[in-house]
């Protein structure tokens, strides 16, 4: 026997379900925590893209419970469900999925996806998997035990009964499984579902704990994202192999017609173009050419004029929904946030989104917070390997009022959050942990962040002014008081009122009162003052319990019901004075502060402010 | 010195003026001449260096002169209430620490107090001795053939300073105006900057040699001291020569004495002596004897240049000084005489300096 023919009767067909038995580190299975945190992540994924398809709010219920030294791991949604001839291959059936030759942003794409859940538990308890899923009010639920015939990839239908299931609609996966669940960190079932619920402001997420503890991530929003769609292959990502394969499997019979059908952004002329540049016939069948004239044909592509791929086909988060989402998970003195406008890398659209929150209950002295989104799945592991880290390094954070010691990650209170939406996502391994340094993606990623530190150290120099300010008023107003105060002592005259000195020196627009009473009726002098460098427009308001006469000038009065509201529309110039009066009975009238209305608060003295 | 009516009239009119301001809606605010040696004037009537012309403004419209006039206001209250109403005084550290329980109105250390007390003189026009304020005793002694009546608050004292008291001398009480001159036999008035060169003289007999007053000067002189050299000068009309280290703060000793100095020129016409000599240490003793002597420090050097600046020093005689100094590089003290034998100062020095200056 010859040594190959000796080497070939140990050479068989190893089954899919084996490969990954022996390689569940790609597929994220590579430690007990993270078992448990990938099954959760590929059914919440499967559920979020099923109602984002079928427009549906989602409602999405986890619940992790202990049996014995395993875990039982249910995840439940209220999407379409799905059709009784999918549920085995959806379940269990490695690589089986309606994505992964679609070109379109969505969250699974591989479709290793929850079947390797499923093949996992299998693998450690032995035990079956049960998908519970309904499609219509009308229609009875479906009950499933499912395994995966590891030698074959195919699936094994244990049982199927028809169930009594309360839901309209939806699906239920149940599957025990070794593990080992982690509540701390923030590469936790907790961290990322918070994580999850940040950029999925629509989605309610509830999740049930092994120790019974219930956690809810409320629905803020019940706009839905942007729909996106697919789109063709476009020419510039293509490679020779992908090229060959297309033009031997094709319907059209002509190679013109293959180009415009099957490519986005190629059109007739283009086609045309194409085919005279390679010097090949356009009427002829795409399915005759030959390995040397399809290198012709991606080569002429490179040189013709071609537009940039569709880019409607991405669904950014939006900047509304995301700040909604950040919001509601952290307390926020400020939020900026940038969105790019679609670009490309090797044929293939994507789109960058920051985010960058600061301050409110945030530590001040930690590292920035990253949260790293890919077509809006939170990236919880390999953070430090993510162009999204490389190009958080890259900027030089001291430009923007940021510490960055040694370079690397800025300190202070801020989150920093980035999207990246695409149609395909350049991972950089198969447990999509992290993505690719792909240079037009981290230049995007840069960009964005410089946008958003431009703006952060716009606020941060305008609060420093405005606390400045504030600080003084706060000295001014202890101090003044206090002076005027000893001063009438030692020269036992009547108290001062400071207000006028205050707002003079605050730069503020002032407003007194003044009363005084005779012969039972009360004589009121309101002195507005601009002392601001501005003009200023606002409405006065004096509510007093009775009706004024003698109204100087004219006022609009307002019955209120319990009193009467003065309205006076005022306009001073910088450095204007204005005195408005009216009379009153003593007898039974009581006083409320004088409003203004139309001026930010700190620049008033003397008055309560609203609607500024 | 003013009686309490008139000095509380005057404080009054300062509070009330910040008074009035506030009612009419102005920001208030006091200005007060500026206290550098850019804004120092000779006047040729007195003699003396006085403010000038520009004045800077205490306004609450910042929030440090919002907190000065606080603690101006505290401090006039407590002079009329206190002092003025009791007939009680205080001194100088008594202040800083009463505004303990005056809150934001605290002085942050003694230097803030006793800087206020001086702007209130300024303001006033009056001395803080008319407030009921005081310094500390700080030591500064005289001894020499002077006889004097000093009124004290348990009688008349009848004090020889040569043959009534100890080796320390006669101590200076801090309000002068207390001692009267009764009897002397004085031809010379050395005021001397070091307690070891104060002793050196009197251990010498200098005193009764040279028939001189010796003036301790204990450094930077005070108020008293000042203002004792001063009627030493003119109600007797002895000669004055003030004898200190030859470095630059030592320039600044003998300039207070003579000419005035920045801090208190408000005051110059009641405590300098115009008519008070330098005699030494000059930087021409230090090349003449070839004293041993000290490198000129950083600080040495700027406070010279300074000097340059100072309108007090622009006269010819410390313009070739200072600029000799900055040459050499060194300064030297007092007690450096000491290097050639402890009589040679007593024996050669001061009989060389004094017959030069026409004085013996």
């Amino acid at each position: 026997m010859e040594i190959a023919e000796e080497l070939a009767k140990n050479q068989k067909a190893i089954s899919v379900a084996e490969f990954f038995e022996k390689n569940r580190q790609i597929l994220g299975f590579d430690s007990a925590p993270r078992a448990l945190i990938t099954t959760v992540k590929e059914a919440v994924d499967n559920s979020l893209d099923a109602c984002e398809e079928a427009g549906i709010l989602p409602d999405i219920f986890v619940q992790i419970a202990r049996r014995g030294d395993a875990f039982r791991v249910i995840i439940e949604d209220n999407g379409p469900g799905i059709v009784d001839d999918e549920v085995p291959r959806v379940f269990a059936k490695l690589l089986y999925g309606s994505r992964f030759h679609v070109l379109k942003q969505s969250r699974g794409q591989q479709g290793i996806g929850i079947s390797a859940g499923v093949l996992y538990s299998q693998l450690t308890t032995g035990k079956s998997t049960v998908v519970t899923t309904k499609i219509g009010p009308s229609r009875p639920a479906g009950k499933w035990e499912l395994t995966i015939n590891t030698a074959t990839n195919d699936p094994e239908v244990l049982s199927k009964e028809v169930v009594d299931w309360d839901r309209p609609h939806g699906t239920r996966v149940e599957l025990e499984m070794e593990g080992s669940y982690v509540r701390s960190r923030r590469q936790s079932i907790y961290g990322y579902l918070k994580n999850v619920a940040i950029v999925n402001p629509h989605a309610r997420i509830s999740l049930v704990e092994p120790d019974g503890n219930v956690e809810t991530f409320e629905r803020v929003t019940d706009q839905m994202p942007q729909d996106s769609y697919e789109i063709k292959p476009h020419p510039w990502g293509m490679e020779l192999g992908g090229l060959i394969k297309m033009m031997r499997y094709t319907e059209k019979k002509k190679l013109k017609s293959f180009f415009q059908s099957s490519f986005s952004s190629v059109g007739g002329i283009i086609a045309q173009d194409v085919c005279k540049l390679s010097d090949l016939d356009p009427e002829m069948a795409p399915s005759k050419v030959t390995h040397a004239e399809a290198k012709r044909l991606l080569a002429a592509f490179k040189e013709v004029r071609l537009k940039s791929p569709p880019t409607d086909c991405l669904s950014p988060i939006g900047e509304k929904l995301i700040r909604a989402g950040l919001e509601k998970e952290y307390r926020l003195d400020f939020v900026v946030t940038s969105t790019r406008s679609v670009s490309v890398y090797s044929g293939n659209p994507f789109l960058v989104e920051v985010i960058l929150a600061y301050g409110g209950n945030l530590k001040k002295d930690g590292k920035a917070e990253i949260l790293r989104f890919a077509n809006r799945v939170p990236l919880l592991y390999q953070q430090g390997g993510c162009a999204i880290t490389h190009a958080i390094e890259n900027v030089s954070w001291k430009l923007y009022s940021l510490n960055q010691p040694g370079g690397g990650i800025p300190i202070g209170p801020v989150v920093l959050l980035v999207h990246v939406a695409s149609t395909n996502i350049p991972f950089t391994s198969e447990s999509k942990d992290a993505i690719a340094d792909v240079p037009e993606i981290v230049d995007e990623i840069e960009l964005g962040l410089k946008e958003v530190g431009r703006k952060l150290r716009a606020y941060l120099s305008r609060k420093n002014a405005l606390s400045e300010r504030k600080e003084k008023e706060v000295i001014i107003r202890k101090v003044l008081p206090k002076m005027a105060q000893k001063l009438a002592q030692i020269l036992e005259r009547d108290d001062l009122d400071i207000n006028p000195v205050v707002a003079k020196i605050m730069g503020n627009l002032m407003v007194s009162r003044t009363l005084s009473r005779e012969n039972g009726q009360t004589f009121v002098k309101l002195v507005v003052a601009n002392y601001t460098d501005a003009a200023c427009k606002f409405k006065l308001h004096e509510t007093v319990s009775v009706e004024a006469g003698s109204i100087e000038p004219s006022a609009r009065v307002i019955p209120l019901g319990d009193g009467y509201d003065h309205l006076w529309k005022i306009s001073l110039k910088s450095g204007e004075k204005t005195t408005l009066s009216y009379v009153v009975p003593t007898e039974g009238t009581s006083f409320s502060d004088p409003v203004v209305e139309g001026q930010p608060e700190e620049l008033v003295t003397g008055a309560r402010v609203v609607g500024s | 010195m003013k009686d309490s009516i008139s000095t509380r009239k005057h404080l009054l009119g300062l509070v009330g003026s910040l008074y009035d301001q506030f009612e009419n809606g102005v920001v208030p605010q006091i200005s007060i001449p500026t206290r550098t040696k850019n804004n120092i004037e000779y006047d040729p009537n007195d003699k003396v260096w006085v403010y000038g012309k520009q004045k800077s403004v205490r306004s609450v419209k910042t929030v440090r002169g919002a907190k000065s006039l606080l603690k101006a206001s505290y401090l006039v209250g407590l002079l009329i209430d206190e002092h003025l109403k009791h007939d009680r005084g205080s001194t100088l550290r008594e202040i800083y620490y009463i505004s303990e329980n005056w809150d934001m109105a605290k002085f942050g250390e003694q230097s803030e107090s006793d800087r206020l007390v001086e702007d209130l003189e300024i303001l006033t026009e009056l001395q803080r001795e008319d407030f009921h304020v005081r310094p500390e005793e700080d030591g500064a002694t005289i001894f020499g053939p002077l006889e004097i009546k000093e009124s004290t608050r348990r009688g008349e004292r009848r004090i020889h300073c040569q043959e009534d008291v100890g080796e320390a001398g006669y101590q200076i009480p801090f309000n002068v105006d207390n001692v009267k001159f009764s009897d002397h036999d004085a031809k010379l008035v050395i005021a001397i900057e070091t307690g070891g060169m104060h002793a050196r003289l009197i251990e010498n007999g200098f005193d009764q040699e040279y028939n001189s007053v010796l003036v301790h000067l204990k450094g930077q002189p005070a108020r008293s001291t000042r203002r004792l050299i001063k009627r030493l000068n003119e109600e007797l009309g002895i000669p004055v020569v003030v004898f200190t280290d030859g470095d630059p703060w030592s320039y600044r000793i003998y300039a207070s004495v003579a000419y005035g100095s920045i801090k208190s020129a408000h005051l110059s016409s009641y405590l300098v002596t115009p008519a008070a000599q330098f005699l030494g240490v000059q930087p021409t003793d230090i090349v003449d004897y070839d004293l041993s002597t000290d490198k000129l420090t950083d600080q040495d050097l700027q406070a010279l240049r300074s000097e340059l600046t100072d309108p007090r020093f622009s006269g010819d005689y410390w313009k070739e000084q200072i600029q000799l100094q900055i040459k050499l590089m060194k300064k030297a003290e007092q007690q450096a005489f000491a290097g050639k034998g402890l009589d040679f100062v007593t024996r050669e020095y001061l009989p060389n300096r004094l017959s030069e200056m026409g004085l013996i």
